[in-house]
């Protein structure tokens, strides 16, 4: 019969009309600013700089090795590195950025400069409110912008973080090892000792 | 007490029209009534639009629009100050004069169609004798604005938009008109004031409107569907399909010009709606008879958005039609229903009172439907879809 689908399909909206209004569980949009789903663990946008401590310019992880500006696919990372020296988080003297700039309206969200980071220095953000009314200066961000603490790493993704600071962990024992080889050896040169020592300094690294 | 309030407006207006010289009496009070002819249905527009969102996202299990005011209800003002403040941008190739012309034109057109509406009882801007008439004449002037629009962008898009729109307007005043003329038989005379009044009256409870007659009934079902098309909208809403011609002739359009083609368009839905009310439902008059103390242009107004909350329905059910499926519709269904409708009336008037007229006209609605549909089924090839290369 001509009309027969039209009735039915007239009655499908209906009901979905006023069971809209009686069962909310049919209204399945989340009203964001007011209620907000909670994040995937995986959820990333943009880098920041993980420091230790409390103060970021000391603890600030990055050496300016400037791995990540050269990965970088889209180039948005700028960095210089410093003409002195500042210890890590070891005790070794090491160079920092004097200026470490990311251009967010040029970053990508790849996590290439997180990959290849050696010292687990870059970490993906989640951050996502950032709109700005200053499309250049509001959106280039210098390393002020961009530091972020180690907790907050580990809040925003703690397996990742875990692994992380697992890594460094290990890295730290092994140093302290080695300094304490270095020490004895120093301490009582014996020829049988020191090709040794040398040996077991290339397989750590 | 219930005729000062049925005739409050009417009153307000001899009252205020007294307060000026003789001479001007005239003309004062024929701009209060298009005053308030433009500040009711331009507020109706702004109110459907808040409510057709609304109305929509709820078939669609969403909330519409939320943020603007209380429940969202001051989102057509934000609407507003959003076109105002946007550019108006003209196409460099285009005809300009007629690119401003149209959408200008097609609200004034709009407007003018309510100068015959009877609104409610001794409400109206101008009781002709050829009323439905100049309707048909003004709202074909409607049609030649969209044409206008989409010839001047100088944009395929628009073309294609325009000449659908003209294609499918013809061919949908036809049945349109058709249906129109079973109600101008029965009344005896083109002037609505004069068809409304023929349907006042009751036989027990239920009121002597055309729509409770076999041919009315048929006549009001393909009226309301020939006026969806003659608005535009969904389902024959082809001229500015947005997911094929974006939105069809009225593409180039930005700013406030893109406001006034919706202006025009709902108005024209409107009026449309509100001729439907006045040729079947009775026009201002109340349903049932212990409800006649109820102002009349209520019942109107009350009448009005319930067809407007049926073309919202309707817009949230159907999905668009194909071009040839307008057509075949129009031609092969609308047209032989109409032209029998027109036959069905004149049985109607012709055969004593009783219950043969009843058979007799039923019958005669009810068995072309079933063999023209019979017929449009035949040829549609309804069934699951076979892919001849995909699968």
């Amino acid at each position: 019969m001509l009309g027969e689908g039209i009735a039915k399909g007239l009655v499908e909206t209906a009901r979905n009309f006023f069971g809209s209004y009686s069962n909310k569980d049919r209204l399945t949009t989340v009203q964001f600013p007011e209620e907000r789903l909670p994040q995937m663990e995986a959820t990333r946008d943009f880098p920041f700089l993980v420091y230790d401590g409390s103060d970021w310019q000391s603890g600030l992880r990055c050496v300016a090795c400037q791995i990540c500006e050269k990965e970088c696919p889209p180039k948005c990372i700028y960095i210089e590195k410093s003409k002195d020296k500042k210890p890590d988080f070891v005790g070794k003297p090491q160079f920092y950025p004097a200026v470490f700039n990311i251009d967010v309206s040029v970053c990508m969200s790849c996590q290439i400069c997180v990959e290849v980071c050696p010292f687990e220095a870059i970490k993906m953000d989640t951050e996502f409110e950032l709109s700005t009314d200053d499309r250049f200066g509001g959106l280039l961000w210098d390393k002020a912008r961009l530091a972020r603490p180690n907790e907050h790493y580990r809040q925003i993704h703690p397996t990742d973080a875990a692994v992380s600071d697992a890594i460094l962990a290990e890295e730290k024992a092994k140093a302290e090892a080695k300094a304490k080889a270095a020490t004895e050896a120093k301490a009582n040169p014996t020829p049988a000792n020191v090709p040794q020592a040398g040996s077991g300094g290339t397989a750590t690294q | 007490m219930a005729e000062t309030a049925d005739q409050f407006f009417v009153i307000l207006q001899h009252w205020l029209v007294g307060h000026v010289p003789a001479s001007l009496q005239g003309v004062l009070s024929a701009v209060l009534s298009v005053v308030a002819i433009l500040g009711v249905f331009a507020s109706l527009f702004a109110i459907t639009t808040v409510l057709e969102r609304k109305g929509l996202g709820r078939m669609q299990n969403r909330y519409g629009p939320n943020r603007v005011g209380p429940f969202g209800f001051l989102q057509p003002l934000a609407d507003g100050i959003k076109s105002l403040t946007k550019e108006d941008i003209v196409p460099q190739s285009a005809d300009k004069v007629v690119h401003f012309l149209a959408p200008v034109v097609l609200v004034l057109a709009a407007f003018s169609l309510y100068a015959v509406l009877p609104i409610g009882r001794n409400m109206v801007l101008a009781d002709l004798d050829a009323g439905v008439l100049f309707f048909f004449a003004v709202s074909s002037v409607m049609e030649l604005t969209i044409f206008m629009a989409g010839w001047s962008s100088r944009n395929r898009y628009s073309l294609l938009g325009g000449m659908r729109a003209i294609a499918q307007m013809i061919s949908y005043e036809v049945p349109l008109i058709l249906t129109t003329v079973t109600v101008i038989m029965a009344a005896g005379s083109l002037s609505t004031v004069t068809i409304v009044e023929k349907q006042a009256g009751y036989t027990g409870i239920v009121p002597h409107w055309f729509v409770f007659t076999p041919w009315g009934f048929a006549g009001f079902v393909l009226f309301m569907i020939a006026a969806l098309a003659e608005s535009n909208r969904s389902p024959f809403d082809l001229p500015e399909g947005e997911s094929e011609i974006i939105a069809g002739y009225y593409v180039e359009y930005s700013g406030f010009k893109f406001a006034l083609f919706f202006l025009g368009e709902y108005l024209g839905m409107f009026a449309i709606s509100g001729l439907g009310i006045t040729l079947f439902l009775g026009g201002w008059g109340a349903p049932l008879p212990f409800l006649a103390w109820v102002p009349s242009y209520l019942w109107f107004f009350v009448k009005l958005l319930a067809i407007i909350f049926f073309f919202i329905w309707v817009r949230g059910t159907l999905p668009r039609l194909r071009m040839d499926q307008l057509m075949n519709f129009a031609w092969k269904f609308m047209l032989p229903m109409a032209l029998m409708n027109l036959v069905t009336a004149g049985v109607w008037h012709f055969l004593p009172h009783g219950v043969l007229r009843w058979l007799v006209c039923g019958l005669l609605v009810v068995v072309p439907y079933v063999v023209l549909g019979r017929g449009l089924m035949q040829d549609s090839k309804l069934g699951k879809r076979v892919y001849r290369f995909a699968e």
